[in-house]
């Protein structure tokens, strides 16, 4: 059977659980699915929460701190609004101030449409970009998984991870598309890496050749010279991202993409407008239509 | 004393014989409507005609329906599972119905469902969806209006988060005329309150300085302690949610169905035929609404 990301991340808990005395916290994990079937389903290691959604991230801290390496989990992003001061302000400066090590690791799943309405429908790693100490990515493959994983347990950093419920059940590896000839290339974050697939091929289709690179860490924002060759060639880059555009994640790459190569990088989000719990007012990713629109807008410049 | 989780907890005996007529039949007509509701808007689920996330009071209208018999007027704050909170407090239906439906004409203009109905010219204040966000408002909507009463509803998980201990510490300090009302289901999404905390809210309520109770979901008990409390004033109320967390299905029966116990009630106090007559307009009334409505959203 395919191992999809909601596999490895269930699979990473358990042994973290079992072999290096790691624990998960979070609240109702037992509920409707151990969270979408990537919580091992044990008593041992899992910690049920109280609703508290300040202490919580509090209490996943403390534990940080004693070297358990906690795995925290936040069934939304939404409720980083509530839980962020303990890990932006504590673990993320814990080493600076005290060079005591907090390694959290914090994982914040996006969800968006299907009812979820204004509060819950949405990304929200961009907020805690601007703080120091706390580096952040977005897996959307098994592999990656394993690799940020591998990244946060080898090191003493908390890390935020921006899951996405649309990756749970994929279990695919997404490689970079560069061509010759390529006239642009799309730079493509969390969730907006499946549409931005779909966005090239229909690009393609129509004779406008797109390289797509997938980013896996928002911050630090990886600047090597392959991921920054494909953006030289094709002279123009498009960031997409599912979160706002105003102060993001897609505007700050986008800068550091233009400040590395001095070639013209726009940025696409959602649309400025809370989304709506009815279908037609809802306000998610950026479609493939809305990424070829925004490629054909960047080439026609 | 009876089990916590049980219908009958701290109930005052023979209370619903003390009440008078019209109160009672206007008590069932609140948890009627409420029930009727909510049966409507799970089967407008079941044949999608509701695609949104719901979050059915269904089972625990008594709560709602028994606080509004003396508080109508004040400002109410519902919690997510809101229906039979904004029924009760004279929230206009047409309007959380073309909410549900998606309409613009909705209470929230579609952007809500429904965990955010609101209805503010008659003073019930939306929640966001974010559990016990809604808390501290209230005491701060208290604050800037020490002339009128607020009532918030929330939930036992609600209850945990931080800053409702908050509120609830704050309205004792400054004496908030606020009647703070929590619908305990024992549950948190499917987390039951044993395996989320070990303390008592009503307790911790009487430590801030609180007026408290604990008790089981009659709606004639409720009514008497909303009434009697001296604010600010907490009452836990134990209630059985029926259908799951969200959306229409249902696990087994509940542990007590206070919607049969409170028929057989009138029925004790000779109104079994008004009962009835009210059950059956309640969900004509309903029913004709939602025909009205759907009518209107497909000639859209
Ligand atoms: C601040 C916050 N934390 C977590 C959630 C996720 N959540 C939505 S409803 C719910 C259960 C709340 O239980 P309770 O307050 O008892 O209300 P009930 O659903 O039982 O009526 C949870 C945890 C949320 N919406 N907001
Ligand atoms: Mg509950």
């Amino acid at each position: 059977m395919a191992v999809t990301v909601a596999d490895t991340i269930r699979e990473l808990t358990r042994s973290h659980i079992a072999e290096t005395n790691g624990m998960t916290l979070g609240q109702c994990l037992t509920a409707v699915g151990w969270v979408q079937n990537t919580v091992p389903a044990q008593a041992e290691g899992n910690h049920e929460l109280p609703m508290t959604d300040v202490a919580g991230a509090g209490i996943a801290v403390g534990a940080a701190l004693m070297g358990r390496r906690p795995v925290f989990v936040l069934r939304f992003q939404s409720l980083l609004w509530l839980n962020v001061s303990p890990i932006v302000n504590y673990a993320a400066k814990s080493m600076e101030i005290w060079g005591v090590p907090c390694p959290v690791l914090v994982r914040a799943i996006g969800v968006e449409g299907g009812g979820t309405g204004p509060i819950h429908s949405n990304c929200n790693h961009s907020m805690v970009m601007s703080m120091p100490g706390l580096p952040v990515c977005a897996p959307m493959t098994p592999g990656e998984y394993r690799r940020i994983w591998d990244h946060w347990m080898s090191h003493d950093d908390p890390v935020l991870v921006s899951e996405h419920r649309r990756s749970y059940l994929s279990d695919r590896e997404l490689p970079d598309m560069v061509k010759d000839g390529a006239v642009a290339t799309i730079y493509a974050l969390s969730a907006a890496r499946f549409t931005a697939e779909e966005a090239v091929a229909r690009l393609e289709a129509e004779g406008i050749r797109v390289n797509l690179v997938h980013v896996l860490w928002l911050k630090p924002f990886d600047r090597s010279p392959s991921v920054l060759a494909p953006l030289l060639a094709s002279g123009r880059g498009l960031v997409v991202d599912c979160a706002y555009e105003c102060a993001s994640a897609a505007r700050s790459i986008a800068y550091e993409l233009m400040e590395a190569t001095g070639k013209p990088v726009r940025a696409l989000g959602l649309e400025e407008r809370s989304p709506g719990a009815s279908r037609h007012l809802e306000n998610g990713t950026p479609s493939p239509e809305r990424i070829a629109a925004a490629i054909r807008a960047l080439i026609a410049v | 004393m009876t089990e916590p989780r049980s219908p009958d907890f701290n109930l005052i005996d023979d209370l619903h014989h003390q009440a008078g007529r019209d109160f009672s039949l206007e008590l069932f007509r609140r948890l009627c409507l409420s029930r009727a509701f909510d049966t409507r808007v799970r089967q407008a689920q079941i044949d999608k005609d509701v695609q949104t996330l719901i979050y059915l009071s269904v089972g625990q209208e008594s709560i709602a329906a028994g606080v509004s018999m003396h508080h109508r007027g004040a400002w109410v704050l519902p919690q997510h599972r809101c229906h039979s909170t904004y029924l009760s407090f004279d929230g206009r239906p047409e309007r959380l119905v073309d909410e549900l439906l998606g309409l613009p004409s909705g209470c929230c203009a579609g952007m809500g469902g429904s965990p955010p109905a609101a209805d503010f010219e008659r003073r019930i204040i939306g929640h966001d969806g974010l559990i016990g966000d809604h808390v501290p408002i209230a005491v701060g909507v208290a604050m800037a209006k020490p002339e009128d009463k607020v009532v918030c509803f929330f939930g036992d998980g609600a209850a945990e988060e931080d800053y409702v201990l908050a509120a609830l510490g704050t309205a004792a300090s400054w004496k908030s005329r606020v009647l703070f009302v929590c619908e305990d289901n024992d549950l948190s999404v499917l987390t039951p309150t044993r395996d989320r905390r070990s303390w008592n809210l009503a307790e911790v309520a009487r430590a801030f300085g609180l007026d408290a109770v604990d008790i089981a979901d009659d709606p004639w008990l409720v009514a008497h302690h909303a009434a009697t409390l001296t604010l600010p004033a907490l009452i836990n109320v134990r209630t059985c949610r029926v259908l799951w967390h969200n959306g229409t299905g249902q696990d087994g029966p509940p542990e007590w169905d206070r919607f049969a116990i409170t028929k057989a009630r009138m029925a004790e106090l000779g109104l079994a035929a008004e009962a009835e007559a009210i059950e059956t307009e309640c969900t004509t009334q309903v029913e004709d609404l939602w025909q009205s409505r759907l009518q209107t959203r497909s000639g859209n």
